[in-house]
């Protein structure tokens, strides 16, 4: 991942670009995933499937222990499944994750508290032997795309929450993976924030292209964000329904008050109530 | 102490107990040292056949030449003298003999730092290390080095190592324990984002050590530091002790201790400890530059 040359993430011209179509980003066949414990095998994750085009923005939704997260690190290859079949860029998890293919959002921001806002963006371009010069051109252009222009050099104890956060999406973007990854990036953030973040986190969306998986347990965020929702249910995790949306690319979040939206919104609430088992 | 001293100290409110603490401990000092010494006293009084009163006593007890508890100005006075007094090139100078015991404890607390970080690296990235070399880690701080110093002095010496560095291995002996403790916790102190973070990147084992595990691992290492720089000064004033030194705080105070120079003992131990107060303070200075460095929370 060292072609620097093809990186231009804020071309005008992509703007407003439908996805390229067809190529296949993720694809997972009768996947199953079960942890031994000592009080007998849980069974995280149990026969699923599932297909992300390029250019998708898919949402995982579900009640905790769902699979959702375990889902999203089994595409990262940060977790083996122990059946099944999983395929990212039509290789391997692992041969993706060696090839640098995605850019993963942590629930937390993870960023490393001895290194200043700029280091933190530019950790990824350090680990891949970008030349320094190049480093602090990407950081400022990451920095400025998510609103953190002049906070360079302040400290990551120096941010509020949604700071660090925006950061570490800096951080995630600054070598352009294709693929984003993202496990509740705003899920403890308040209302106000995370609504701004997300017409952010779109727009970015809409303007590059990437692909995005997005784990949420919001379902106003899931709608308001995805082209495609997977509703997700616990015991053993699984995915019980996929909506497609199609609200237009670039939409603002006045589209939450619209008919089609709630509808929508709905049919997911409908899904999780029929996969809550209420039993505990 | 007077209103204008009061007023004159830096931070009245901090400077007043800590003056008043002081004074109580010199009183403390000054009683005992006429409680301890008085029998004795006595003792020679009576001998000589003198008439005595308690102030003649109370005199007395604080000017003694061997005293069993020297009195504060007592010690003030030798180390006035074997400091500022005499030559620093004096065989009696107490600047030479702590320079002599200072030379080995930094070389000792550099080596021993270096094994103990090594050590970490080592059991951090190597499940069978941490096995085989953890029990013989913890075992080595279990023997008496009191037991050991002569070992190695004479095991030393019959390989034809003799003076700073048989002590400065003494002080390696005992230094290398708490880093390498404390480097173990710090390297493995990366929480599970910030370890798969790395993953993500495909970052080898040397970024990950580098970029994530030795930043994290800084304050550790300087908690560790702190106790293995005491504890070198410990490890060469005893690796002294063995090997009949003739020059070190521990020289000084074999030699005091044969001759009954207890003054000349205490002034040796305080020495010792101001010593051990300076490297301790040096590394803590040293722990706030880098903090700044790394933009910590002050």
């Amino acid at each position: 991942m060292t072609d620097t040359a093809a990186m231009l993430p804020v071309d005008p011209a992509a703007r407003g670009r439908a996805p390229a179509a067809g190529r296949r980003v993720v694809d997972v066949r009768g996947l199953s995933l079960t942890y031994a414990t000592a009080d007998g095998p849980v069974y995280a994750l149990a026969d699923v499937d599932l297909q992300v085009e390029q250019g998708e923005f898919v949402s995982f939704i579900g009640p905790s222990g769902c699979g959702k997260t375990t889902l999203l690190r089994v595409i990262a290859d940060l977790e083996r499944p122990s059946g099944g079949h999983v395929s990212v860029n039509g290789t391997t998890p692992e041969l993706a994750r060696l090839a640098r293919a995605y850019g993963y959002v942590f629930q937390a921001a993870a960023l490393y508290p001895w290194r200043t806002i700029e280091r933190n963006v530019t950790l990824p371009l350090e680990i891949m032997g970008v030349p320094a010069a190049e480093r602090r051109a990407r950081a400022a252009r990451y920095l400025d795309l998510v609103n953190l222009k002049g906070f360079e050099n302040k400290y990551p104890w120096q941010l509020s929450g949604g700071m660090q956060q925006r950061a570490s999406i800096a951080r995630a973007l600054s070598f352009d993976p294709d693929l984003l990854l993202m496990d509740e990036p705003f899920g403890a953030l308040d209302e106000i924030v995370r609504d701004h973040l997300n017409e952010q986190l779109l727009g970015l969306w809409d303007r590059t292209g990437k692909t995005v998986v997005y784990v949420t347990h919001s379902i106003p965020e899931a709608v308001f964000l995805s082209t495609r929702i997977v509703v997700m249910s616990p015991r053993p995790g699984r995915i019980i329904d996929v909506i497609d949306c199609d609200f237009p690319r670039r939409r603002s979040l006045d589209i939450r008050e619209t008919p089609n939206f709630l509808k929508v919104a709905h049919r997911v609430r409908a899904g999780l109530r029929a996969g809550h088992g209420y039993d505990d | 102490m007077t209103i204008e001293a009061a007023v004159a100290a830096p931070a009245p409110g901090r400077a007043l107990p800590v003056a008043a603490m002081l004074l109580a401990l010199l009183a403390v000092w000054y009683g005992a040292a006429v409680f301890l010494n008085a029998p004795m006293q006595i003792d020679r009084f009576e001998r000589e056949q003198a008439a005595w009163t308690t102030s003649d006593l109370v005199a007395a007890t604080l000017r003694m030449e061997r005293p069993l508890l020297p009195a504060p100005h007592q010690i003030a006075a030798e180390m006035k003298q074997t400091l500022f007094d005499l030559s620093v090139t004096s065989k009696r100078s107490l600047a030479y003999h702590s320079w002599v015991t200072l030379s080995s404890t930094l070389l000792g607390f550099v080596l021993g730092s270096f094994v103990g970080l090594v050590l970490a690296a080592g059991i951090v990235h190597a499940r069978t290390l941490e096995k085989s070399l953890m029990p013989w880690v913890i075992s080595s701080q279990t023997i008496p080095i009191l037991a050991i110093a002569p070992m190695i002095v004479v095991v030393l010496g019959a390989i034809g190592l003799k003076g700073l560095v048989p002590k400065a291995i003494i002080s390696t002996y005992l230094c290398f324990f708490p880093v390498a403790i404390g480097m173990v916790k710090g390297l493995r102190s990366p929480d599970t984002l910030q370890m798969d973070l790395m993953r993500t990147y495909n970052a080898t084992r040397w970024q990950t050590f580098r970029l994530l595990r030795w930043p994290a691992a800084v304050p550790f290492l300087f908690a560790s530091l702190k106790v293995a720089i005491a504890i070198s000064l410990v490890g060469a004033i005893v690796g002294e002790l063995p090997t009949g030194a003739q020059a070190g705080l521990g020289a000084r105070l074999l030699v005091g201790s044969y001759y009954g120079q207890t003054v000349q003992i205490w002034a040796a131990l305080i020495a010792a400890a101001t010593l051990a107060a300076a490297l301790v303070g040096l590394v803590g200075l040293t722990e706030r530059i880098v903090g700044r460095a790394r933009g910590e929370r002050t």
